[in-house]
């Protein structure tokens, strides 16, 4: 059986892999991909928890939090397509500037 | 055969929020059938809704539902009437905006409303899961109140600035609960706190690296300083009404939650998260207060000021006892009254060719307009705390708690900051009795409005002169808990 920890470091990583993107990406859709994939680190973390703990919570957790996630998706894109028609054609965060001070 | 069912009586703690939930749902539908000339009724739906759930959670039967999952106690009704205040008074805000702005009222309400539920079950979660969730809710629904006002291009950029840091936050939060979970095997903050008072786990780097995560998420729902950074965007490009039902009720929601899970999750930890917490609100203090001494827009200071005002309200949560959560939990009832009132000022001196929200704009108001300035000056004392408005007796009881739990250097600081922030509050003040006005402001004084205006002055003024039964009532919430 494959060991916790190795589910753990794997999270661990995805979820690292996620906040770089998070942090360095200035696309907006890519950002938002970078949190999707935190998220999916999390749920990996839950799963594998769950199973070892043998208690269901984690698993339920799960279901909740890919259920947010799918609603989560479908607000960010709503905004980001009515900011693309509103603005100036982009997805690029350095060039959504209007508030700043 | 005698099959298992449902137990009604299971879903009585719940009441309030399934009502609200067909509130929101009410006025989906009124809004798509009852046609263009009755949409000025919807403030009024949600006005009277909340009203209704007001009465409902001041009744609250006390104990636990769905096995401990949610919570109904004294602490979680205080904080669901702040923000039952929140809603009630932006729905009368909208009440007013839509005169001068473009706002879909249906959609607006439908989703304060949602949000609002969100924020009832954050206020009761007794579990991480319900927590989660309830959080969700509210923070989709006001993702989506950011950006309501479309054609203007700033509110697009506020939202999915809002959006992007709200998700990120959310994820840290979630990682932070799964190494909770998978430390302690529950979800439940009661059994969380019993498991991690054994030895093994109080000095376990996984359970607190856990522990710093959710801090980090909660500092960035309420604005605090290092996580405020898109606060003061957010603020400023949202809809006026929305700004300031986003600063009363996702930020109470906020403490609720914060408050639960440090003082009845981790109560073992206070030594760690009561040190960091008191030099995170000392830097929120001096942030808040110091950039807001540099804004020309009204809007954007009151920002800095909500950031400012979380520090405050932060120096309750630190002490971790019960005494400083009640301090916190009136300061944020005082704070919802004040903050409203200076938005709805701001509503009331837009107009659809100009939003008026710079302090040149606020010159000599009180010629123009001596009521709407002399509102506006009550309320500009009670943000700075200047007594004998309510301000001052939030701010006394906090820095009381907080001396009494030993921390004098954050009091020290407070005090500092504070005294900075009568500069900029003070200055719109000066601007609207010392200046001579530029332009005619026109201002009209409608039911919604004149409602809001009329409860945040009766709020600061009554709450400023007798602060008593307030504090009563908080404390006394918690001694239930």
């Amino acid at each position: 059986m494959i060991p916790l920890s190795w589910y753990m470091a794997l999270a661990a990583i995805l979820f690292a892999i996620g906040v770089c993107g998070f942090l360095t990406r200035r696309n907006i859709i890519i950002m938002f991909l970078s949190t999707e994939l935190m998220l999916n680190a999390v749920n990996l973390n839950f799963v594998a928890m769950s199973h070892y703990l043998e208690s269901m919570n984690g698993q339920v957790f799960t279901f909740f939090i890919i259920t947010v996630a799918a609603a989560e998706a479908a607000i960010g894109l709503g905004i980001a397509v009515s900011l693309y028609r509103s603005s100036r054609h982009t997805v690029h965060v350095d060039e959504i500037n209007e508030l700043k001070g | 055969m005698d099959t298992a069912i449902v137990s009604w009586t299971a879903f009585e703690p719940i009441l309030p929020e399934m009502f609200l939930v067909c509130i929101a749902l009410a006025i989906i539908g009124f809004d798509l059938f009852a046609g263009k000339q009755r949409e000025q009724l919807i403030p009024w739906i949600t006005v009277l809704g909340g009203l209704i759930v007001l009465g409902m959670v001041a009744g609250e039967k006390y104990g636990q539902a769905f096995d401990g999952m949610f919570i109904t106690d004294g602490y979680a009704s205080f904080f669901k009437v702040v923000c039952m205040i929140g809603v009630i008074m932006a729905a009368l805000m909208s009440e007013h905006f839509r005169r001068s702005e473009a706002l879909p009222l249906g959609e607006y309400n439908s989703l304060m409303v949602l949000s609002a539920v969100g924020m009832l079950i954050m206020a009761s979660a007794g579990d991480l899961m319900v927590l989660y969730l309830g959080l969700e809710l509210m923070a989709l629904s006001v993702y989506c109140l950011v950006g309501l006002h479309h054609g203007d291009p700033k509110t697009g950029e506020a939202a999915m600035k809002y959006f992007l840091m709200g998700g990120f936050a959310s994820a840290i939060l979630l990682y932070g609960m799964s190494l909770v979970y998978g430390l302690t095997g529950t979800t439940n903050i009661a059994k969380i706190a019993q498991l991690s008072s054994s030895g093994q786990l109080l000095t376990n780097p996984a359970l607190m690296a856990g522990l710093g995560m959710m801090i980090a998420a909660f500092c960035f729902k309420v604005a605090i300083a290092p996580f405020h950074f898109w606060t003061p965007d957010v603020y400023e490009g949202a809809p006026t009404p929305v700004t300031a039902f986003m600063s009363v009720g996702p930020k109470a929601a906020g403490f609720a939650v914060f408050g639960r899970v440090l003082v009845s999750g981790f109560p073992q930890f206070h030594d760690s998260w009561g040190t960091l917490l008191s030099v995170l609100a000392l830097l929120t203090m001096a942030i808040g207060n110091i950039t807001a001494l540099s804004q020309v827009s009204i809007k954007r200071m009151l920002a800095y000021s909500a950031i400012a005002h979380a520090g405050y309200a932060l120096l309750g949560v630190l002490c971790g006892t019960p005494e400083g959560l009640s301090s916190t939990m009136s300061y944020l009832l005082i704070y919802a009254f004040m903050n409203m009132g200076a938005f709805a000022i701001l509503i009331l001196m837009s107009s659809p060719d100009n939003h008026r929200e710079t302090l040149d704009d606020f010159k000599g108001l009180a010629k123009t307009n001596p009521a709407a300035a002399f509102m506006m000056m009550i309320f500009m004392f009670s943000l700075t705390g200047i007594p004998p408005t309510a301000g001052f007796m939030g701010k006394f009881y906090l820095l009381k708690s907080a001396l009494a739990a030993g921390y004098t250097m954050t009091v020290i600081g407070a005090v500092i900051f504070s005294s900075i922030s009568a500069y900029f509050y003070l200055r719109v003040v000066r601007y609207m009795y010392m200046s001579d006005p530029e332009h005619e402001v026109a201002i009209n004084f409608t039911p919604g409005i004149s409602v809001v205006l009329g409860l945040s002055l009766l709020g600061v003024i009554g709450l400023g002169l007798f602060p008593g039964s307030m504090i009563a009532q908080a404390a006394g919430a918690l001694l239930g808990q």
